[in-house]
């Protein structure tokens, strides 16, 4: 078993939910609310995880509590043996845990040429950069990009391209982790396949570890070795990417994999159709927080709330899982 | 059968300061009387110029060059401004990809509601009612109560309901739907296609489905028309086009989408290289810098070769290798 680089404990973010006045009326319940709410999990070197869940889910939260970028109101995080949960040098982890970030065009300055671009992680972490033409060209290289792009602006770059400047970005300084915040969002299928084989090289290469979030259930399969699925932000399900999608536990998995239309339209299969939308956190059901849609609920899901055990490969927070735990 | 839609020839292009982009060049499409017709295809095929050029509202950039668009055999292209407002919103309708800039976010449901029955002469509580009842229609609980709501207070998944409530309230011939479901999350997506299939069988109105996800084309639609580069690559029942593509651009894009793959792959198949630059089209074949196949005879542009009543493709070797 290798070890871990990333390990989460019962990591809580709140954001403020009412403003001014409001706020100092109002009940300290009330006053924030939870929109990641207890997330315990171990990310392991070299593997790639997926966080998959639907808008409001948490998923883009949790990446940016891993990152610094928002506080935490309680729980611990610890990478690689350093506390970040204790205000660590956020400038020195970073070097090690890079971002990227969900728009490929968006997260670049649109005032910088791709040269300036690629090399800007050397400037904010003050590290040599050598030969700056160089290394520049190296990074875009190992992108899959040329020589030729040094002097474009974002602007002048189709989505893919933009994406894999990202990923150069991403690389500049040999993470030993990468967040990818939907690296696949906003991207055609016919080059979707393209950036995700060079993350795929590139982990291979490498061995990077990378944490992957995303709604696109199709690319899992093909990038991820673990799958955590997160509903109104917890877990509900963690486990290898194959058994979460052939036998999913929790029948909110099972829904969202079975709600993905496939290209085949011989397939027009039954699925489960959930009733209804994502409650509002502000608003969390009781009992088991899925049991309002849940299709196979029963009448004590209302009123106990189940536990997701950690420490197992596979893991669901439900009390009537569907298959047999192999 | 009776066509609802004939688009034929239509030639679109934008000025610009490089020149002419011709973005639609020679499309033509059907899409007959009660059916879900697809349009497929990535960034730069013409999708958005399409819809617009359907609905006659094009930036002023934009000219017609050639072709026609006849909806009910009523020719729109120059058509009178007057005839197209009666039209838009009545006989044709659309849902749009993104609902919050949709609906107006200073005015109440109901008030838009009431807004898109300006025609009838009604009184106000007939039109509330009809309002409210098409917002029960589409699934949104309490509808009397939501008539009063700003499209700020709904969700995502509400808000495309009430656009699609809109859409279909006046029962128009024609319903586009633009990236409908592009910007919900996968349970909610399934959700609102079950909503579409349930009113075009109530309403009997003729769809077009504009969309990049090959998966919600094959689920919903009975034809499909693949776009690219600004042209319509392939037309035909979907089932015909997705188990046996004419065209090699359908072949790759169906290849490329990682839902069809049930094992994990080491190498995902993509479509290297670039779109063409449409100011300056090259001629023959407009597939042909990316297509494994390319002869000298893909020079000469291929036009629509026949492989089956309903079926056809713009490749010259699409009917090789068929029985």
């Amino acid at each position: 078993m290798s070890d871990s680089i990333l390990k989460l404990r019962d990591v809580v973010v709140e954001f403020p939910a009412l403003h001014g006045l409001k706020a100092l009326l109002a009940r300290p319940r009330q006053r924030r609310i939870r929109a990641i709410d207890g997330i315990s999990l171990e990310v392991r070197r070299g593997e790639t995880l997926a966080i998959v869940g639907e808008s409001g889910s948490g998923k883009t939260t949790l990446a940016r509590a891993i990152n610094g970028l928002l506080p935490l109101a309680g729980g611990e995080i610890w990478f690689d043996r350093q506390p970040l949960h204790r205000q660590p040098d956020w400038r020195a982890v970073r070097r090690q845990m890079a971002m990227m970030f969900q728009d490929p065009v968006g997260s670049l300055s649109p005032r910088k040429t791709v040269r300036d671009l690629v090399l800007e992680p050397f400037a904010i972490h003050r590290q040599p950069v050598g030969e700056a033409r160089q290394t520049a060209i190296r990074l875009l290289e190992s992108a899959g990009l040329g020589a030729d792009f040094l002097h474009r602006y974002p602007h002048q770059l189709s989505g893919g391209q933009a994406r894999r400047v990202g990923v150069a970005r991403a690389l500049a300084l040999n993470p030993a982790l990468v967040l990818a915040d939907e690296p696949t969002a906003g991207l055609d299928v016919s080059v979707q396949g393209e950036i995700l084989n060079l993350l795929n090289r590139i982990k291979a290469e490498h061995g990077l570890t990378t944490v992957i979030i995303t709604h696109n259930l199709n690319i899992l399969r093909h990038v991820a070795d673990r799958i955590a699925v997160m509903y109104l932000g917890r877990i509900v399900e963690i486990g290898p990417v194959e058994q979460i999608m052939e036998t999913p536990r929790h029948p909110y998995t099972a829904a969202l994999m079975s709600a993905n239309p496939e290209p085949d339209p011989t397939s027009r299969r039954d699925r489960i159709i959930l009733s209804g939308e994502t409650p509002a956190l502000t608003a969390r059901p009781s009992g088991c927080e899925f049991h309002p849609r849940c299709p196979v609920a029963r009448p004590d899901c209302a009123a106990r709330i189940p536990v997701l055990e950690t420490g197992a490969t596979r893991a669901v927070s439900c009390h009537y899982p569907t298959y047999e735990d192999a | 059968m009776t066509d609802t839609l004939n688009v034929a020839g239509l030639t679109v292009h934008y000025q610009t300061r490089e020149g002419a982009l011709q973005a639609l060049r020679e499309v033509a499409l059907n899409v007959p009387a009660g059916q879900i017709v697809g349009i497929v295809g990535e960034s730069g095929c013409g999708k958005s110029t399409l819809i617009n050029a359907l609905l006659q509202l094009m930036p002023e950039n934009a000219r017609i060059a050639a072709g026609s668009i006849r909806l009910q055999a009523e020719e729109l292209v120059r058509a009178p401004p007057r005839r197209l407002r009666d039209l838009r919103g009545r006989d044709i309708a659309v849902v749009f990809q993104d609902p919050m800039t949709s609906l107006n976010p200073v005015l109440t449901i109901g008030r838009q509601m009431l807004d898109v029955q300006y025609r009838d002469r009604r009184p106000r509580a007939a039109k509330l009612a009809l309002a409210a009842a098409m917002l029960g229609r589409v699934g949104l609980p309490d509808p009397v109560a939501k008539l009063g709501a700003y499209p700020h207070e709904l969700s995502g998944g509400q808000r495309q309901r009430v656009a699609i409530a809109m859409a279909v309230m006046m029962r128009p011939k024609l319903l586009i739907a633009d990236e409908p479901t592009t910007a919900l999350d996968a349970t909610l997506e399934v959700q609102i296609i079950e909503l579409l299939r349930e009113l075009q069988q109530e309403i009997g109105c003729a769809i077009l489905f504009i969309s990049h996800h090959l998966g919600v084309i094959a689920e919903l639609c009975d034809r499909v028309v693949v776009m690219y580069a600004g042209e319509a690559v392939e037309e035909g029942p979907v089932h015909d086009v997705f188990l046996s593509p004419g065209h090699p651009y359908t072949a790759r894009l169906i290849e490329c989408d990682p839902g069809r793959m049930k094992t994990r792959v080491a190498q995902l198949p993509a479509i290297p290289g670039n779109l063409p630059d449409l100011t300056d089209p090259p001629p023959g074949c407009i597939f042909r810098a990316r297509c494994d196949s390319a002869t000298e005879r893909c020079a000469s542009h291929p036009g629509h070769v026949a492989l089956a009543p309903g079926h056809w493709a713009a490749c010259h070797f699409a009917a090789k290798d068929r029985a």
